[in-house]
């Protein structure tokens, strides 16, 4: 089992619009974080991936001014995120936010600009986010990616400077999706910071200058995407097999094998000698694919590694 | 909340409060649950109760529930204005999403101190037309600007107790919590049927109810004090349940995501 240290590559150059330095953060029994530096430089995606309970929200909501961190510094615009003039440079999307249902579109975009020195048109926002026709719709009567767009084009309307989305693109059809990718990588090249969270990774390989890995409360890798997925040099074998997968999760230069939809999928070490003896062992395998490991996998590896370091610290002990 | 009034260059303030007031009451007015028992069952209880049951005969009962169906009306408006789009808001995340945002966190809170006293003037308007039309009341003119003031300015301690409510209840819970302390201080402050009409154990616990106070302030416009405290005392309780309220509401939101 190769040593899960965490590869962390230099902070980019250029002051940070926003930072968090050696944050820790204990919510009741558990550590949220755990010593975390974050910065979000200008201009550049950052997305900050992580399972559920890793501590990504935590660390948006102290950048935020949501809730405080215990020890450590938060720095947004170079003031305290509670400060009313940093946050008029920054635009969010919280994952968790429902809007006024009995408000039109209209209205929410008129209230959200009242509280930015210069906002952006109300003609540029529709055109950003996608809304055409929708501005005298009531909120609630929208599908889940019309009101997935109007969040959206709040966070924009005050031409922040810095914006924060937290999976942007939920619930959205891949017409919209790409709709979204393109706003973003325009504000990107006019120099907007951004800070993403999804649970898609290809959204963040698609659109990520740098990748953050948080596990645990702690960061476990920090870099450029091709960095983040060279961590992890192992491959995906997917299959019809009648083997049990429990079983084939014994063999050696074996990481992991599950039943995915009716299919084996294997992670390996490396491809060939698990081919080969997968091939041995059940003559009527099917449907074989073996493909390099993406953003998903790099990020599972090393999480399940971390996991498993955990349990063998608590077998130590 | 210590920034609440930095807004800085280019950024109003009256923008901001006129636009808050806007969106919160357009909402209110599209909620059909909300502005029905509101703005107009205070009207039709004082109909049965002051116009059509107790009203035969004298004006007394019209006067005396003139006052107090105001209180009734200015309580449930703040109760229900705060508590339940607070919760709402609250759970849904919207006010999470607002105080990320640069929302001024003043806005909030006087866009709907405002709706809560416009809804109040509109009762006691509603009130004051049917009383003087089929009640048979006459008052001065500074009778009824005294009390339509006092019953305005009256919504703001329901506003506090509301707000408070709002910051601790659920979405599900708090219509069922507003309830369960409107309706009861309601009677026991006497603001259906006059305290004297019920055992005297009812007379002692008044005091408690802030409705109460509020209500014995309204009557002493329309002259019909029952008991002998005075006016400031009445003021100081109110005084005290609104700072109270707003300060351990507000340090709740302060510190709940």
């Amino acid at each position: 089992m190769p040593s899960p240290a965490p590869i962390l590559t230099p902070e980019p150059h250029g002051p940070a619009l926003a930072s968090l330095s050696a944050v820790h953060r204990r919510r009741g029994p558990v550590q949220a974080l755990d010593g975390v530096d974050l910065a979000l430089p200008a201009g550049q995606v950052t997305a900050l991936l992580g399972a559920n309970g890793a501590g990504k929200t935590t660390a948006i909501e102290i950048l935020l001014g949501l809730q405080p961190a215990d020890t450590g510094e938060v720095r947004l615009f170079g003031r305290h995120p509670s400060d009313l003039a940093a946050r008029r440079h920054i635009g969010v999307m919280l994952q968790q936010a429902q809007l006024p249902e009995r408000l039109q579109v209209g209205e929410l975009l008129a209230l959200t600009r009242s509280w930015y020195p210069q906002p952006r048109s109300v003609a540029d926002c529709v055109a950003l986010a996608g809304l055409d026709g929708l501005l005298p719709r009531r909120y609630g009567r929208l599908s889940g990616g019309q009101q997935r767009r109007v969040q959206f084009a709040l966070a924009l309307c005050g031409r922040p400077r810095l914006l924060f989305l937290d999976e942007p693109t939920t619930g959205l059809d891949i017409g919209a999706r790409q709709q979204v990718w393109h706003a973003i990588r325009s504000l990107v090249a006019d120099g907007v910071g951004v800070l993403l969270t999804t649970h898609y990774l290809e959204e963040a390989e698609a659109l990520a200058d740098r990748v953050v890995v948080l596990d645990a409360g702690r960061v476990r890798a920090a870099g450029s995407v091709g960095e983040v997925r060279a961590q992890v040099a192992q491959r995906r074998i997917r299959c019809t097999s009648i083997l049990p997968a429990d079983v084939v999760a014994t063999w050696p230069g074996v990481r992991a094998a599950n039943i995915v939809d009716d299919q084996l999928v294997v992670m390996a070490e490396h491809a060939e000698p698990v081919l080969r003896r997968l091939l041995d062992a059940d003559p009527q395998l099917g449907d074989l694919e073996v493909q390099r490991a993406g953003l998903a996998e790099a990020f599972v590896a090393m999480t399940t590694t971390a996991d498993v370091m955990a349990g063998s610290r608590q077998e130590a002990a | 909340m210590e920034t609440a009034f930095d807004t800085g260059p280019g950024v109003s303030l009256w923008r901001c409060y006129l636009l808050d007031t806007r969106c919160e009451l357009l909402r209110l007015l599209r909620e059909p649950m909300y502005i029905i028992p509101t703005l107009l069952f205070p009207a039709l209880f004082y109909v049965m109760f002051g116009l059509l049951l107790g009203g035969r005969g004298s004006s007394e009962a019209a006067r005396y529930l003139l006052a107090t169906y105001g209180v009734f009306g200015a309580m449930g408006a703040g109760l229900f204005g705060f508590a339940v789009t607070l919760s709402i808001d609250r759970e849904r995340g919207f006010f999470a999403l607002r105080r990320a945002l640069p929302a001024p966190p003043s806005a909030w809170l006087v866009s709907r101190l405002l709706i809560a006293m416009l809804f109040a003037l509109a009762i006691v308007l509603e009130l004051a037309t049917l009383a003087t039309v089929f009640g048979g009341v006459t008052l001065a003119a500074g009778q009824w600007a005294l009390l339509w003031t006092i019953t305005v300015l009256g919504a703001l301690p329901f506003c506090a107790i509301g707000l408070l409510l709002g910051s601790i209840a659920s979405a599900n819970a708090a219509p069922a919590w507003v309830n369960l302390l409107f309706l009861p201080m309601a009677f026991l402050s006497g603001l259906w049927l006059p305290l004297s009409m019920l055992p005297g154990i009812f007379a002692k616990l008044a005091p408690l109810w802030p409705a109460w106070h509020l209500a014995q302030i309204a009557l002493g416009v329309t002259g019909q004090v029952g008991g002998a405290t005075p006016l400031w005392l009445h003021l100081l309780v109110l005084c005290v349940v609104t700072v109270a309220c707003c300060v351990l509401a507000l340090r709740r939101l302060a510190r709940a995501v």
